[in-house]
């Protein structure tokens, strides 16, 4: 049986903050964050959007093209996120909710720092091979934060990315051709309960956390698969800045012309469980049939998805039916001041 | 503030848009009633209402009421869907006031609508945003 992608789309908010917008209330030096992390913006969540309305509006988009799949008929929902809105009640409830999924169907909230997108994927695809279901959707989204002052406020963003999994071998837009994980103890970042902001490893967050675990997760794929990187068109990986997908990619040995289109970062920040995933969505806009993709997440703790996908002729079908990424990330944006940003992330503490 | 009950009761309108037909007339609801106005049948029809509309006419709230403080200015629209039903939606994503404009073209995106305070629940819904 062959399984894929038969439905996929994206949501991002609407609101940016501008790199010197941040550097600026902390003091700190804009042309160096922006130079050094390759980060001009990040999206920033309004008030009234959290992981579970990003998720609805992104799995909203994969349905519109899915060619009609029935929500009901979907038989399993996978919310992967470091920020849901409870710390006990699932957004995975919500979400299907939402969607006209619920009654039968299994749900689970996934966390995994910024990978649980990637582990809801890849349980969804599971279980339709394994014939469990007929179809599972796998999302991945985040409204995450970064300590004021932080090296992570200029990157922590918000948006998602919702992957609907199947075998109707009419609807398939990307089969799976292989999948791969890469996990150790590696303590890089972190969030103790109760918690408001993660702390993290700073500099430990690259070599033995982002790099390693990429590094490894990319290449054991490659090797299972046969395949090296000129085979693909496109690889996404996880951006938590613009410059660490880049050097990553490089080393690995791909070129700009494949990572472009899934290199996001710089203009939406870092959307953590939303990441790769969302990067994916923009690789598959652009995508021909017939052409492979690399995709591998990173999450910190720490642990790295790959998927092989290959595109069908169904991508030019389907498309258009929905809102494009890149376009959600560059058009109709309103860009907010610090002072915005601190209300909206609910920074201000208010009269009680 | 809504019981847990109560918004449990409202999923189906609030979160998925989803109105009574009029089995007898043909009139669709929203949100549903137990009996229709035109001409009092009492069986119904679900349906989904289309996310896409108009604005037909609008407010705008200055001072707006506990629990909505932080989005001032808040804007109220009476936004009529592409099948011509009715309803009554908060603005939200409104990138200048000047902007805004009787028959603008708007879409319905699920957003979170208030929360009892910060241990309680978080009520969802949908709001109009420019299409």
């Amino acid at each position: 049986m062959v399984v894929g992608i038969i439905g996929y789309g994206a949501h991002v908010p609407r609101r940016r903050i501008r790199v010197e917008e941040i550097a600026k209330v902390w003091g700190a030096d804009a042309p160096s964050y922006k130079r050094g992390l390759k980060l001009h913006q990040k999206s920033v969540p309004a008030l009234d959007e959290d992981t579970v309305t990003l998720a609805v509006e992104a799995a909203r988009n994969a349905f519109e093209r899915s060619g009609g799949v029935h929500p009901a008929e979907v038989g399993a929902v996978y919310v992967g996120s470091e920020s849901h809105p409870y710390a006990v009640k699932p957004s995975g409830t919500i979400v299907a909710e939402a969607l006209g999924i619920v009654p039968e169907v299994h749900i689970a909230d996934l966390e995994f720092a910024c990978k649980a997108g990637s582990e809801g994927m890849y349980l969804a695809q599971s279980l339709v091979k394994a014939g469990e279901v007929r179809y599972a959707m796998g999302i991945g989204a985040d409204t995450s934060q970064g300590a004021p002052g932080d090296a992570l406020e200029y990157s922590a963003a918000a948006g998602a990315a919702a992957f609907l999994f199947g075998a109707d071998p009419d609807r398939l837009i990307a089969e799976v051709m292989a999948t791969y994980s890469w996990t150790t103890d590696t303590p890089d970042f972190w969030r103790r309960e109760h918690m408001h902001y993660p702390r993290h490893g700073s500099r430990f967050t690259g070599e033995p956390a982002y790099f390693r675990h990429i590094m490894s997760s990319a290449q054991g794929i490659m090797e299972k698969a046969g395949l090296e990187p000129r085979d693909f068109a496109y690889a996404v990986f996880h951006q938590p800045n613009g410059k660490f997908p880049l050097r990553v990619g490089k080393r690995l040995g791909f070129t700009m012309e494949q990572l472009e289109p899934g290199w996001l970062s710089p203009w939406l920040g870092n959307t953590y469980s939303g990441a790769s995933p969302i990067g994916l969505t923009a690789t598959l806009d652009v995508a021909k049939p017939g052409d492979l993709i690399l995709m591998t997440s990173f999450g910190s703790g720490a642990g790295s998805d790959s998927f092989i996908f290959k595109v069908t002729d169904r991508i030019e079908a389907v498309r258009d039916r929905a809102p494009r990424t890149r376009p959600q990330i560059d058009e109709n944006v309103i860009q907010i001041d610090y002072g915005t940003y601190a209300k909206l992330r609910r920074k201000i503490r208010l009269g009680e | 503030m809504r019981s847990p009950g109560r918004s449990w009761r409202e999923h189906p309108q609030r979160y998925r848009l989803e109105a009574a037909k009029c089995t007898g007339c043909g009139r669709i609801l929203y949100p549903p009633r137990v009996v229709c106005p035109d001409c009092g049948g009492r069986e119904f029809e679900t349906v989904t209402l289309p996310r896409k509309g108009t604005i037909v006419t609008y407010t705008v709230i200055d001072v707006p009421p506990t629990g909505f403080q932080g989005q001032a200015p808040l804007v109220l629209a009476l936004v009529e869907l592409e099948n011509g039903v009715r309803t009554m939606v908060q603005v939200a994503d409104v990138p200048d006031m000047d902007r805004l404009a009787v028959g603008m073209p708007v879409k319905l995106e699920f957003r979170r609508i208030s929360e009892d305070g910060e241990a309680g629940l978080i009520f969802y819904g949908h709001k109009a945003v420019p299409a």
